[in-house]
C-alpha cells in the first residue's frame, strides 16, 4: 500500500520539505509508518475496548510521557510518537497488573535469541 | 539527524518490544491477534477523512444542516451515520473571509478520529504542537498556506473533553456542484485548518 519507502523513525520537523514529517499535501498518507506501530495501536485499542482501562487513563500517561521526553531528551534526539506511546502503554500495563516489566524483559530476550532467520530486524519490511 | 535509530548503539529495539508484548498478552488471553488485526484494518482502511468531508459538503449545500452542525456537532454528524468522538464533545469551528481556524493538541495527539481517521505524523510532532500556538501564521505559511494579514487566526487546543473540526469555506465556482463532488474538494488538512478547500480546478483527491 505504500507508494514510497518510509523510514521507521518519525521526524522531528514540521517544516521538513520531505521525509517522514513532511506535511502531506493530500489525503492518503499512511496511517502507520511501520508494522510495529499498527500492532501497538491495535493492542492498546483492543485492551481498552475489552474494558481493561479507560481511554483517559492511557491518555494521561501518554501526556506525561511526551512531556517527560520533551523535558529530558537531549537536543536533536530523534522524536518518535509511537515510542512514547509504547512507554506509556508498558507503564499502564504494569500499573494494571496486566504485564510485569520482568516478564516483558524475559520475552524480549527470548525473541532476540531466535535464529537469524527469525530476526525481524532484517526481515520486517516497512510497508 | 540519524536516519535509523534501530542500529544506534544501545537503542531499544521497539519492534521487538511490541512483538514481545503481543505474545505475552495473547498467552494471557487478554488480546486476540485477530481482533488486533481487525482494529488495525478498520483504522487503516475504513475510517478516514472522507467521513469529515461528507459532513463539510453537507454543511455547504444545506444551511439548516450547517446551523445544526455549528450548534451541536456530535448530533449533526450522527445524522449522517457517523459516530462522534467517544466520550468527547465535538465542536465544529467555521472559517470565514476574516477568520481562519486551526486545530492542535498541545499535550498529546487528541483528534476527531471518527471524522478524520488517525492523525498524520506532523500533527503529533513537537514542533507543530508547540509552534502553531505561538506563531500560527508562520507555521501555516511554512505548510503552504499563506493567509492575508487581515485574516484572524484562531488556534483551538484539543482536550480530553473537546475535539475540534474546521469547517472550511466553500470554494468559489462550485455553485452547481453535487455534495459528492464537493466532498472531494475537502482535504484532511482543510479540516485541521492547515489548508483550505481545494479550488474546483485543483487536483482531485487520489487516495
Amino acid at each position: 500500500m505504500a507508494d514510497r519507502a518510509r523510514p521507521e523513525v518519525e521526524g522531528a520537523g514540521v517544516l521538513d520539505a520531505q521525509g517522514p514529517a513532511a506535511p502531506p499535501r493530500r489525503n492518503g498518507e499512511l496511517v502507520f509508518e511501520a508494522p510495529w506501530q499498527s500492532r501497538l495501536f491495535g493492542l492498546t485499542m483492543s485492551l481498552h475496548r475489552a474494558g481493561r482501562f479507560g481511554w483517559e487513563e492511557f491518555r494521561t500517561r501518554l501526556i506525561q510521557e511526551i512531556a517527560r521526553w520533551e523535558r529530558d531528551s537531549p537536543p536533536g534526539a530523534p522524536w518518535s510518537y509511537y515510542e512514547r506511546w509504547q512507554a506509556s502503554f508498558e507503564r499502564l500495563l504494569e500499573e494494571k497488573g496486566l504485564c510485569a516489566p520482568a516478564d516483558l524483559g524475559d520475552r524480549v530476550a527470548a525473541l532476540a535469541a531466535r535464529a537469524p532467520g527469525h530476526d525481524h530486524r532484517h526481515g520486517e519490511s516497512e510497508d | 539527524m540519524s536516519s535509523d535509530h534501530r542500529h544506534a548503539p544501545g537503542a531499544p529495539d521497539i519492534a521487538l518490544r511490541v512483538e514481545a508484548l503481543e505474545s505475552l498478552l495473547t498467552e494471557k488471553g487478554l488480546v486476540d491477534p485477530a481482533t488486533v488485526d481487525a482494529i488495525v484494518r478498520y483504522y487503516e482502511e475504513e475510517v478516514g477523512p472522507l467521513c469529515g468531508a461528507r459532513v463539510v459538503a453537507r454543511a455547504w449545500v444545506d444551511p439548516g444542516y450547517r446551523a445544526r452542525l455549528l450548534a451541536d456537532a456530535s448530533a449533526a454528524v450522527a445524522e449522517l451515520g457517523i459516530d462522534g468522538p467517544q466520550g468527547e464533545h465535538l465542536v465544529v469551528v467555521e472559517n470565514t473571509a476574516k477568520i481562519h481556524n486551526v486545530v492542535v493538541c498541545t499535550l498529546c495527539s487528541c483528534y476527531p478520529w471518527p471524522l478524520l481517521g488517525l492523525p498524520p505524523t506532523w500533527y503529533k510532532s513537537p514542533p507543530y504542537r508547540s509552534r502553531v500556538v505561538r506563531e500560527p501564521r508562520a507555521v501555516l505559511s511554512e505548510m503552504g498556506l499563506a493567509l492575508p494579514h487581515d485574516v484572524e487566526i484562531r488556534v483551538w487546543d484539543s482536550s480530553a473533553e473537546v475535539r475540534y473540526l474546521v469547517l472550511p469555506e466553500r470554494p468559489p465556482g462550485t455553485a452547481s456542484w453535487s455534495e459528492e463532488r464537493l466532498a472531494d474538494l475537502v482535504s484532511r488538512d482543510a479540516m485541521i485548518g492547515t489548508a483550505v478547500a481545494r479550488p474546483p480546478d485543483g487536483r482531485s483527491r487520489t487516495a
